[in-house]
């Protein structure tokens, strides 16, 4: 694999997590348990797109072929999708998406802090800019990981079942690749192992705080970001992309 | 079209231009105001580069502002002027300029204090108030309640 290209495919797994977890908080909106809740999801769900746009836009800059962030958004197919599997998961109950949204929060004020200082210039301002929004999408992911954990009887038994469920998929986040390994030979990505041990730290300090016990590590038979998706992949694609596809070059 | 004031002092007067683009979620603050023009360049030749930064990556002003900024610039004869997406450095509220924060108090909405500060109340200017959610009416801004006078409001988020 040639450099650039591995490092539009680099692009594509960030800018993909953020869109697919972007479109998952999306669906919340009008459902979510109180208004605060609403608007704070729809709030994340903002900033992810935001970054999404972001990333798309550099990695279609970068391919060279004409594919700009709207193209690359809805007109690829699951199996071209490179985000993390963990991303795709269904919103499930509050609990949940607490939790989905509580792991990648914390994986990724390590990577964005680890991003801002790439070789890459306009990877390390979008991650410089994206870590100050990680910060309280953070805040908020674990206050609600901790009063749900930490609350009743039933809250407590939920939220921990939703933890076992989702741990299963935090393997990939650090199971580096060509493509991660030759982004971290040029300077442009961290060594995925060396980015761990902090957060490994900082999930157990939540799940401290949340009175919450850590599953046992659990081999992960999905590769998202080769594209290797569990079968929800297809169905959030297929919500996010039936208007661009159906009615193509569509303008409001 | 030639305005008498490019010769004058053309960057000048851009920036005097700028500040009459109001920020479409917080009409009160002029993009000036709130931060986000990060250059403007008139070289010799003629060109115009003026520089905008988003505040929030999702924010969805974001493109209503440069609309905005380009029917300002096209009016005044600068269809010719470029507009740049400027990231480095992220946008922050210390951007928010005095006259800004001024004028978001006046609207009724509290200017930014770090997050281990408490807002005051921009009705009756109690501290006593509480943080109902991080998350209010649009991105830039958290929800909050003044236990004094009893008024819900709006803070600028400090990020």
């Amino acid at each position: 694999m040639s450099a650039p290209d591995a490092r539009v495919r680099y692009l594509l797994r960030l800018g993909d997590t953020s869109l697919v977890l972007g479109q998952r908080l999306g669906e919340w909106v009008g459902h979510a348990p109180a208004l605060e809740e609403d608007l704070g999801l729809a709030n994340l769900a903002l900033d992810f797109v935001g970054q999404a746009r972001l990333l798309l836009s550099y990695a279609g800059e970068l391919e060279g072929s004409g594919r700009d962030e709207d193209a690359l958004a809805f007109l690829r197919d699951a199996h071209e999708f490179a985000n993390l599997a963990l991303a795709e998961q269904p919103n499930g109950d509050f609990g949940d998406t607490i939790v989905r949204q509580w792991l990648i929060d914390t994986w990724q004020l390590q990577l964005y802090a680890a991003l801002s200082t790439s070789t890459d210039e306009r990877l390390a301002a979008i991650a410089a800019k994206s870590l100050k929004e990680t910060r309280y999408h953070h805040r908020f992911s674990s206050g609600w990981l901790a009063r749900l954990g930490d609350g009743t009887p039933e809250s407590h038994a939920r939220v921990q079942a939703s933890l076992e469920n989702l741990w299963r998929f935090t393997g990939e986040l650090f199971a580096p690749d060509a493509v991660d390994e030759a982004m971290a030979a040029a300077g442009i990505g961290p060594q995925l192992a060396g980015l761990e041990p902090a957060w490994s730290a900082l999930i157990d300090a939540d799940l401290k705080e949340a009175t919450l016990r850590r599953p046992a590590p659990q081999p992960f038979p999905w590769h998202g970001k080769r594209g290797v998706h569990t079968e929800h992949l297809s169905h959030l694609l297929a919500e996010m992309q039936q208007l661009p596809r159906s009615l193509p070059g569509a303008r409001w | 079209m030639t305005h008498p004031a490019r010769h004058a002092g053309p960057e000048a007067h851009l920036w005097h231009l700028l500040s009459a683009v109001p920020d479409p979620e917080i009409p009160v603050l002029s993009i000036v105001d709130l931060g986000i023009v990060r250059h403007v360049r008139c070289s010799a030749e003629g060109g115009v580069s003026i520089g905008l930064t988003p505040t929030y990556s999702g924010c969805p002003a974001t493109e209503v502002i440069r609309d905005s900024v380009r029917r300002q610039l096209d009016a005044h004869g600068y269809a010719h002027a470029v507009l740049e997406e400027v990231l480095s450095p992220p946008w922050s509220s210390e951007w928010l300029t005095a006259a800004g924060r001024a004028k978001l108090a006046r609207f009724g909405i509290a200017p930014p204090v770090p997050p281990t500060a408490v807002p005051a109340c921009p009705r009756c200017h109690s501290r006593a108030t509480e943080r109902l959610s991080e998350f209010g009416s649009t991105p830039c801004k958290s929800h909050h309640r003044c236990r004094a006078c009893g008024e819900p409001f709006d803070h600028f988020k400090c990020i």
